[in-house]
């Protein structure tokens, strides 16, 4: 039976127009994030590529330092490309998978809607960032062709200044440059709409909690990228006018960069890591059918974490020489943040308390959330700690701590909140049974390539090494055995949602109980959002005001709201006369 | 409670702490203590997370869909008392955290006044370790219980000192200094590496750290590798011409004058003086020129340039050498 909710068989945003001019050249928010989603897991791809080459190259020991024997000048063109790889991954992930992956793919697609919005309120702008993403892409791919960018994705002088891959690091530069100009362009619009554009009834408090974590991402993303604009044009300046900013001849400090880096790249941290804590409020909300415990708590945790992520960069440099006192201020601010992060998951627990849980694949994403970003924030605390931080600095134990909070909780909740609003992009319900068994893939996978990365950090393996001490072997055999599940993981997480959109079962309006505005409109929506004005705003949490209806295979309001548009049942509205601007079937 | 104590009154060797076998060996003496508080937090996040995970696993168990149904009972949402609770608790766990961290910091940062400071020159890809006698070596020795101090340069790019075993990291920064110290309280061999991403051999800028059984042999096996009487006179003479700071001023390859006079090709000359006259560029020239610079001055350089200690500094033999050494260079011709 087909859910009379779902819109695949007439006018929807994915058919009214048609060709690829009318996706490139679209103002739809909708099919904005669809494009930003595809470009993401294309670079997903390419990023994961090189994780798997560096997982290839470490997998044993290759004993050149440990041996004699072993001739160094066999190695060198392998170092050279182990050393491109990581760079090249590092780069690819941060500035072209997660910093765009939630709130550009995700938030685009659906911050109009749980706004009750038609858009953005700058489409065009919403375009130009688009575009702009895919220029920057373009840039980093041109890295390849021009040697190979290998200064690792921080680009710290004087390595990176006094490379002999000058083309390389200007186009690199150059990529970071633009990309950060689509994230701040992005950042303005979602700030303006989520301002102007809300949805009669929905104050402050009755917005939807990702719009939250969307908006304090939005502050961050304007007040914090420019910064990173500013250092990589100072370090273009510098390489090609030879002026003095940070490297020592020209009467510059190296530090200085890594102040201004840092100044971006840590509230960038959180750009991508508040996006997901967004997802996750929504994700454990729905499949609890339970309000979201301590509401207010949890919005404005979100904006005291953008707000204390601009003061703590200085702990990415206790060991670069800058000041004890500096230091312990750094140090101390770092603790201060693990505050509103830890509200967070404490409040999602006692969400699930007295709730109602499914087990569908979205929330089993949300609940490993709560181990993966556990683990990863807790092993914040090491770092943050000055004393231990002498010893675990620029060791795996870095590497392991930010790729659970990177991956495992935002690439894990990116994935989450593709299941959770795939019914929406697409109007086919993703199938269960691969989504749950790729979940443990990529669970099992997750836990065990990162966790014993921990303990090589403490036994103090340095990070960025192409060849390792071999007591550190087994840390790493087992490591790149758990990056082979997750590329199967991803593989088939990748096949299910193609398989999805070919041939899944046609989804309802609601398929999965969530009462945000999003989930008041056909799946998927019609060009303009809601078929007719935007329907008032309620409790976003409140479930009483949906009911589980067997004909629509999904939930339906369980009083029609004002201005209700009708959409589960299609026929009756035809004769009951209302007007369906976009809407001929 | 030991490390605690440890941690309160600091500067004292700390016992070795490590549990879960999670380290190298604790061979500074603020390993143990570096240890304890990594340990100190890993059991209260081990609580913490032990809590959490609970909850989430017997909740989704207890309250899931197939078996209390679509509709879930009524219960609060929002409790004031809880948020404050597990807001205000975390907190005196962090500030306790941030202070053992601070202290084991400062402590490192504070470098005694009675270090013996051994200068570490990084550059890609290797470390060479310089000794107050000027002595160099491609690896680190120090003696055992005493406080050492590395004084840390680089030239080209970013590279970083990490010594596992001490627990001790600081980034070589171009244009700066950076120092730190330790107190090695076990002899042995342990890895040194570089920390900081600095190009093609990173992973290869490696080195051992030597620590002595004592003070005693330390020194003896400085004594000894030092000794360059073994050596041929002009060879050791090169040592002393380094170590000694000739290097600075004086050119030995190019002919060119740098502060002072090139010393290539000038053995057996007539020198020019400053006064207008000349003398042969002889062994009794050169003893007086370095003993006491100004009594001679040779034309075209200006007096007090060069230091005038070096009566003190030098011995004979070591004159001897620089002698043999200068001499070596050959004349004009």
């Amino acid at each position: 039976m087909i859910p009379s909710s779902n819109a695949l068989d007439r006018t929807n945003y994915l058919n009214c127009q048609k060709g690829w001019w009318s996706w490139f050249w679209t103002l739809d928010h909708k099919r904005l994030g669809l494009m930003y989603l595809w470009g993401v897991f294309t670079m997903f791809a390419l990023g994961g590529f090189f994780a798997m080459m560096i997982r290839v190259f470490l997998m044993h020991p290759e004993t050149a330092i440990w041996d004699p024997a072993v001739q160094l000048s066999d190695q060198l063109s392998k170092m050279d490309l182990y050393n491109r790889a990581f760079t090249v991954h590092g780069a690819v992930m941060v500035f072209l998978v997660i910093i765009p992956g939630i709130p550009a793919a995700l938030g685009n697609f659906v911050l109009p809607m749980m706004l009750g919005a038609k858009d953005v309120a700058f489409p065009r702008l919403n375009r130009f960032s688009f575009h702009l993403w895919l220029l920057g892409a373009l840039c980093f791919v041109t890295t390849f062709l021009v040697g190979g960018l290998d200064t690792g994705w921080t680009f710290y002088p004087t390595y990176s200044t006094g490379s002999a891959e000058t083309m390389a690091v200007v186009f690199g530069t150059l990529g970071a440059f633009i990309l950060g100009f689509s994230s701040i362009f992005t950042g303005l619009n979602f700030v303006v709409t989520i301002h102007k554009m809300r949805a009669p009834g929905m104050t402050w408090f009755k917005m939807p909690l990702f719009l939250w974590a969307i908006y304090a991402t939005a502050i961050l993303q304007i007040l914090a990228t420019p910064v990173i604009g500013i250092s990589l044009l100072l370090l273009m300046v510098e390489a090609t006018l030879k002026i003095g900013i940070f490297t020592p001849e020209l009467g510059g400090d190296p530090v200085f960069f890594q102040h201004l880096f840092w100044f971006y790249s840590h509230p960038a941290v959180y750009i991508m890591i508040l996006p997901a804590m967004g997802v996750m409020s929504e994700l454990i909300a729905t499949f609890s059918r339970k309000p979201i415990f301590g509401y207010k708590s949890i919005a404005m945790s979100s904006l005291a974490i953008a707000v204390i992520s601009f003061i703590v960069w200085g702990h990415h440099m206790f060991l670069s020489g800058q000041s004890t006192l500096m230091s312990t201020i750094f140090s101390f601010l770092t603790f201060a943040v693990a505050i509103p992060s830890a509200i967070k998951v404490f409040n999602w627990v006692s969400t699930m308390y007295k709730g109602s849980i499914s087990f569908a694949t979205p929330m089993l994403y949300a609940l490993s959330i709560i181990w993966l970003f556990g683990v990863g924030g807790l092993t914040g605390l090491f770092l943050s700690s000055m004393g231990v931080d002498i010893h675990l600095h620029d060791t795996y134990f870095v590497v392991a701590h930010f790729h659970f909070v990177m991956v495992g909780s935002a690439i894990f909740a990116l994935i989450g909140g593709v299941y959770y609003w795939l019914p929406k992009m697409y109007g086919r319900m993703p199938s269960e049974k691969i989504g749950r068994m790729t979940w443990l893939l990529n669970f099992i996978g997750f836990n065990l390539t990162f966790l014993p990365q921990f303990v090589a950090g403490t036994k103090g393996m340095p990070r960025r090494y192409f060849d390792y001490d071999p007591a550190f072997a087994s840390y790493n055999f087992w490591s790149s055995i758990g990056a082979g599940f997750i590329l199967v993981g991803m593989l088939l997480t990748l096949f299910n949602i193609l398989g999805t959109i070919r041939r899944g079962r046609l989804a309802p309006a609601n398929p999965w109980g969530g009462v945000t505005l999003e989930w008041m409109t056909t799946s998927p929506p019609s060009e303009h959002n809601f078929e007719r004005d935007p329907p008032f705003a309620g409790d976003p949490y409140d479930v009483t005001l949906v009911n589980y209806k067997d004909e629509q295979e999904g939930f339906v309001p369980a009083k029609p709201l004002k201005d209700d548009p009708l959409i589960y049942d299609y026929q009756a509205s035809l004769k009951a006369g209302v007007a369906h601007s976009n809407l001929h079937p | 409670m030991t490390p605690l104590l440890a941690a309160l009154f600091q500067q004292h060797i700390s016992p070795p702490y490590d549990p879960l076998g999670m380290f190298p060996p604790a061979a500074s003496h603020n390993a143990g203590y570096s240890d304890w508080v990594f340990y100190f937090i890993f059991w209260i996040c081990l609580v913490v997370m032990a809590l959490v995970c609970i909850a989430t696993l017997w909740f989704a168990f207890r309250y899931r869909r197939s078996k209390v149904g679509l509709m879930p009972q009524e219960s609060p949402h929002h409790s004031t008392t809880l948020e404050i609770v597990w807001s205000v608790i975390p907190s005196f766990f962090l500030v306790a955290m941030f202070w053992y961290g601070f202290k084991d910091y400062e402590d490192r940062r504070n470098i005694p006044e009675d270090a013996y400071e051994v200068q570490v020159y990084g550059q890609k890809w290797n470390w060479t370790f310089t000794y107050p006698n000027g002595y160099v070596t491609d690896e680190l020795h120090v003696p055992v219980r005493e406080n050492v101090c590395l004084r840390i340069e680089v030239l080209d790019v970013l590279h970083s000192v990490f010594i596992p075993a001490f627990r001790v990291k600081m980034d070589g920064v171009p244009g700066r200094y950076n120092w730190l110290w330790f107190h090695a309280i076990q002899d042995g061999t342990f890895p040194m590496y570089c920390a900081e991403y600095c190009g093609q051999q990173h992973s290869q800028m490696d080195a051992r750290v030597i620590v002595h059984p004592s003070r005693e042999d330390f020194d003896k096996w400085l004594a000894k590798e030092s000794d360059w009487s073994t050596l041929a006179p002009e060879v050791a003479g090169m040592k002393t011409f380094r170590v000694a700071g000739c290097v600075a001023c004086h050119d030995l390859e190019t002919g060119s004058n740098l502060t002072g006079p090139t010393l290539k090709g000038k053995w057996g000359t007539q020198s020019q003086l400053a006064d207008g006259s000349s003398v042969t560029f002889d062994e009794n020239y050169l003893r007086e020129s370095i003993l006491t610079p100004n009594a001679r001055l040779a034309a075209g350089f200006a007096p007090n340039l060069m230091p005038s200690n070096f009566a003190q500094t030098l011995t004979d033999q070591k004159i001897n050498w620089l002698i043999a050494l200068i001499k070596s260079k050959g004349n004009a011709q």
